[in-house]
């Protein structure tokens, strides 16, 4: 009794592990990595998996999809998965690809300015910028020189 | 087969292999969706994430480089924060009800009402749809409002883009001018 309820409990929740495991491994793609265009493609893999999530909760055993018959004559006895997530989500699918669109021309101005888009030696490039500055300006600012 | 090919990505150097396997990951959530009962979104995820969103990684790279540089500082603080995000995560989902079930809360608040209220009041068979359009239909506005706002970013961001390569070009040509000029002085004298 006990072995079977931890079963079905295994196989309950299998889904939003599964999940889990997709989000973390587009979140350690975001963190780990140094390409910005990897982080980007890492960002839209955490993103999937969150939709993925969502739609897993609006899931009806022996349900089917919220689309009614063509003469609208409803069958009461047919079980119709919850539309809710699926609108939701599908308003998240439309605005995430408009931020994926802003980060890569965001990283194509990045790489004509610095020459490149790797994380480190834009960081180089931005500690040499600002040594520069010090240089050029630092004594007007009245601080270093 | 979404985890081999999301670790895939995690390994690989190569951009260009890794643009093609996030539209692979995207069509695979999209079988996922299907099995799911949500084909609206299906759809969408496959023509929007496994479509345009690799041809913008792809252009991107053609602008940028196609390869990524081995990693500089160790991942052992990153794979830190990973497993310990992970792990409350999961610990968060034991209270979840089981996978497809009837009574859980997501099932018993609004969305037998969208359902039984959509024949009668929008009259359209897919629910989905009437909800998208009608119910929250202020939603989908603020969705075309962000869009409009994004689409301005990136037409701002790109569109000296052009011009500074021509006048780049422009300055190369005068530097190629100016060595052929000199050859020529060079070979007169």
């Amino acid at each position: 009794m006990g072995d079977s309820a931890t079963f079905e409990f295994v196989v309950g929740h299998a889904n939003y592990w599964l999940f889990s495991v997709l989000m973390m491994t587009g979140l350690y793609v975001v963190v780990a990595r140094g390409n910005l265009v990897k982080k980007i493609v890492g960002l839209n893999m955490f993103q999937t998996s969150v939709f993925m999530l969502y739609i897993s909760m609006g899931r009806v055993d022996g349900g089917t999809a919220p689309i009614f018959p063509v003469d609208m004559e409803i069958d009461p006895a047919v079980i119709y998965s919850n539309p809710l997530p699926h609108v939701l989500i599908l308003t998240a699918i439309v605005v995430g690809i408009a931020t994926t669109a802003l980060g890569l021309s965001l990283i194509i101005r990045i790489r004509e300015e610095f020459g490149t888009i790797e994380e480190d030696d834009i960081l180089v490039a931005e500690r040499i910028l600002a040594a520069e500055d010090d240089k050029a300006h630092g004594e007007a600012m009245g601080g270093r020189t | 087969m979404l985890v081999v090919t999301a670790l895939a990505i995690v390994r690989l150097r190569n951009l260009f292999a890794v643009a093609m396997l996030s539209g692979v990951f995207s069509l695979l959530s999209a079988l996922l969706f299907v099995a799911m009962d949500a084909v609206d979104v299906a759809f969408t995820e496959a023509a929007v994430g496994a479509g345009i969103s690799t041809v913008l990684v792809l252009g991107t790279l053609a602008l940028t480089s196609r390869v990524e540089k081995p990693a500089s500082h160790s991942p052992l603080l990153p794979l830190f924060v990973v497993f310990v995000t992970g792990a409350v995560l999961i610990y968060g989902t034991l209270d979840m009800p089981n996978f497809g079930s009837a009574d859980a809360p997501a099932m018993t608040h609004v969305a037998p009402d969208y359902l039984k209220r959509t024949p009668e009041e929008i009259d359209v068979p897919n629910v989905v749809t009437a909800i998208l359009a009608s119910y929250r239909g202020y939603d989908t506005m603020g969705e075309t409002a962000v869009v409009f706002t994004a689409g301005i970013g990136v037409l701002l961001l790109m569109s000296g883009l052009r011009r500074r390569r021509e006048d780049d070009d422009d300055d190369d040509d005068d530097a190629d001018a100016d060595a052929q000029g000199a050859e020529e002085e060079g070979g007169v004298y």
